[in-house]
């Protein structure tokens, strides 16, 4: 059972991950078909509360909300402000007070989500926080591959780039793991963090090998932030030696899915053959984002005794 | 003239542990025997309980001057001697820094007014714990200073660590070193390995810690000087030392109680109360420690007593300060864990902690012998109780360890031959 918030996938059961790609289906159905307005959270207010620059993650939430019918609002936070200024603990009770029914927090320090969660009546989504986790985008790429492939047992997934720094991954491997699905990394040793083999995933002594007969080709974004700071040498280096092309691509099952969590550097990670190839399902992702979320939504508000003060 | 007679304990001496009767007067020890009856002393019931040197903590932060709203040191001396010290060695980062006469005569000072416990003042090594220039380090011992520490600050320079080791040993100081590498320790909250990658918090590798710590060995091998290590946390920290010990090099290390009875587990639930510095490790650190702690490669027990206030810790983990408030949890979790544990028998405890910071220091006290400073810990080790941090007296609430089940309560502590703290007093 789902419980008040949504923090991570590490703490999230297998049949709780089905339940919600499941009402996503649903969800689904009614985007497709036009339906984009929905009764199912009116009276219920959404916030989003982002200390880290997204355009598609909040987009995607407050749209989510929106087609069910909620309220939302939106407060941006710069990363300074946390700092100095008002604590999260207080500004989560300050939302608290205006009666908000779901906070979804993107921070950039892990643990964040957790400690608001700790502090408020209101539910809360973790929309990514530091290193740590990003549930909601581990649940779209799950439909994504669900819908290709119907099932997760004995799926292959490949997941290259920053591992050490991405919150992406964690998730997908907690959850994928869960699901029965076999997850493999690659990435320059200085991007593979202590222990994540013990967490269950497979580091790959090459990136051919991290691709041969994959399911799933998941590319993560490279931040020019990490060459700064030395963890590799150049972009053109990167590229040549961990970038996947579709050269590398044939070496993956042929009906193997492309997926990356955007935005994507061109050229960097994945070549522009392989993010605008046939087998790219990196613009579906965007789409799967929003029934996710509204699936996600609709459950944790169902589960919230007493409904909202408008009710 | 005063007496204190404590009568019917059972008394932990430096080589047996015994029941006897001991006599103090004017702050000195002046008997020893199996019965001694003294109408003019006032007479402390011991039954039941176990005497131990006064506890010496030469690891500490009082915060005074300068961060009074975390601790200062009317409220950190009540904390150590209700946790059964009665000498704590108090580091430099104060604001301003502790780092000449004036501050350390103040501390001192301090210290006396307050009465409680003997507060021992540690200079800085460098001016403002900047890593740049020498303190004036001959001053600061005139002024009462026990040793020198940029303790928090490591000093990254090794040119200025070694003119450190020589220049503090023409005084008889010795420099405690924190041994981190600022390159590979910075910006991380944690210990580096699965759980910080579970967590996704950025780690502090071992090896920040061990590298320092072989450079200080180098250092004082070749110059053939001393150095203390403070806070060691690691299992390579702990062969590093053997093996130097072994080789002769004038070296002595302490650990603290978080570092053999926590692991990094304890920080999965973002619970900024295990955020402490040397990161809490892992399981085959931890017995690393206590297997150091009984060959004698660690000399003492050290509480790293670091209050903090509540909105320090109650704040995204990589917010959060670093520290654990330990004074008046140190004896207990040091005694359930490594006595009953078997580590250690209770001479062993309390040479690590109390004779030994006295050796490494060159302090009074640490032993119980007749001629000897009258300071006593006196512990009921059968009592069992859940440590509760609303009862602290520091104002340092910041303990991963409330709730934890412990054995061997203090009951009394005894200064110079006063007794200045008793159990259930509140």
């Amino acid at each position: 059972m789902l419980g008040k918030d949504m923090l991570g996938l590490y703490g999230t059961a297998a049949e709780d991950i089905v339940n919600i790609l499941d009402t996503a289906s649903g969800m689904k159905k009614l985007l497709t078909q036009n339906l984009k307005k929905l009764p199912h959270l009116q009276g219920r207010t959404v916030t989003t509360l982002f200390y880290e620059n997204s355009t598609r993650t909040r987009c995607s939430f407050e749209l989510a909300a929106k087609y069910l019918g909620a309220g939302t609002v939106n407060v941006s936070a710069s990363s300074s402000s946390v700092q100095k200024g008002e604590t999260l603990i207080d500004t989560g009770r300050t939302l608290d007070a205006m009666k908000n029914d779901v906070i979804v927090i993107r921070h950039p320090m892990g643990g964040a989500p957790a400690l608001l969660a700790k502090n408020v009546r209101a539910s809360v989504i973790n929309g990514g926080d530091g290193m740590n986790e990003h549930p909601t985008q581990a649940l779209l790429d799950f439909y994504t591959m669900r819908e290709k492939f119907g099932s997760f047992k004995g799926l292959k997934v490949a997941i290259l780039g920053d591992i050490a720094h991405s919150r992406v991954a964690k998730s997908n491997l907690f959850g994928l793991t869960k699901l029965g699905a076999e997850v493999t990394m690659y990435a320059p040793a200085t991007m593979i963090p202590q222990g994540i083999d013990r967490l269950g995933a497979k580091i790959a002594p090459s990136r051919e090998e991290a691709l041969r007969g994959a399911n799933v080709v998941m590319g993560l974004r490279i931040q020019l932030e990490r060459m700064q700071g030395g963890l590799f040498p150049s972009l053109s280096e990167y590229n040549k030696f961990y970038g996947v092309s579709e050269e590398h691509l044939r070496l993956a099952d042929k009906n193997a899915i492309v997926m990356h969590p955007g935005p994507v550097n061109r050229g960097v990670e994945l070549t522009d053959e392989v993010i605008d190839g046939e087998n790219s399902k990196i613009n579906e992702q965007v789409l799967n984002g929003v029934a996710v979320r509204m699936a996600l939504l609709f459950l944790l508000c169902k589960n919230r005794q007493g409904g909202s003060e408008n009710e | 003239m005063s007496k204190l007679l404590i009568k019917g304990g059972t008394v932990v001496f430096p080589d047996r542990v015994e029941r006897a009767d001991l006599l103090s007067q004017d702050g000195k020890i002046i008997k020893i025997a199996k019965e001694i009856s003294d109408k003019e002393a006032e007479t402390l019931d011991a039954q039941g309980l176990t005497v131990f040197p006064g506890l010496i903590d030469m690891h500490v932060h009082l915060r005074e001057p300068g961060f009074e709203y975390k601790e200062d040191i009317a409220s950190g001396s009540a904390a150590a001697v209700a946790g059964g010290f009665t000498q704590v060695c108090c580091m430099p980062n104060t604001s301003p820094v502790c780092d000449n006469a004036a501050i350390v005569g103040y501390i001192a000072a301090r210290g006396k007014e307050v009465g409680l416990c003997k507060i021992r003042p540690i200079g800085s090594i460098t001016v403002g714990e900047k890593g740049e220039s020498l303190s004036e380090m001959g001053k600061m011992k005139e002024a009462g200073a026990v040793a020198v520490s940029d303790d928090g600050k490591p000093v990254s320079d090794a040119r200025i660590m070694r003119l450190a080791m020589e220049y503090a040993s023409d005084f008889g100081l010795v420099c405690l070193s924190h041994c981190e590498d600022k390159s590979l320790a910075e910006g991380g909250a944690v210990n580096e390995g699965y759980n910080s990658t579970l967590a996704g918090l950025k780690g502090i590798p071992r090896a920040a810690e061990e590298i320092m710590l072989a450079r200080e060995i180098i250092l004082a091998e070749t110059l053939k000087k001393r150095v203390h290590i403070c806070h060691v946390s690691t299992k390579g920290g702990v062969q590093l030392l053997k093996e130097a010990k072994a080789r002769g090099v004038a070296v002595t290390a302490e650990t603290c109680p978080h570092y053999f009875t926590l692991t990094d587990d304890a920080i999965v639930t973002f619970d900024a109360r295990t955020k402490v510095n040397p990161p809490l490790r892992e399981a085959e650190d931890v017995e690393a420690i206590k297997a150091g702690l009984a060959d004698g490669t660690l000399d003492c027990i050290v509480t790293d007593h670091a209050p903090h206030h509540e909105q320090e810790k109650n704040v995204e983990y990589n917010l959060a300060a670093f520290g654990i408030s330990g004074l008046e949890t140190s004896f207990a979790l040091s005694y359930t864990a490594l006595v009953r544990g078997g580590v250690l028998t209770l001479t062993q405890l309390a040479d690590k902690m109390s004779a030994a910071p006295a050796r490494i220091l060159g302090l009074d006290g640490g032993e119980i012998g007749v001629g000897r400073t009258a300071d006593f810990a006196l512990a009921d080790l059968e009592e069992k109780y859940t440590i509760d941090s609303k009862k602290f007296r520091s104002k340092g609430k910041n303990t991963p360890f409330d709730g934890r089940e412990v054995f061997g309560k203090i009951k009394y502590t005894v200064v110079d031959g006063k007794i200045k703290y008793k159990a259930d007093e509140r």
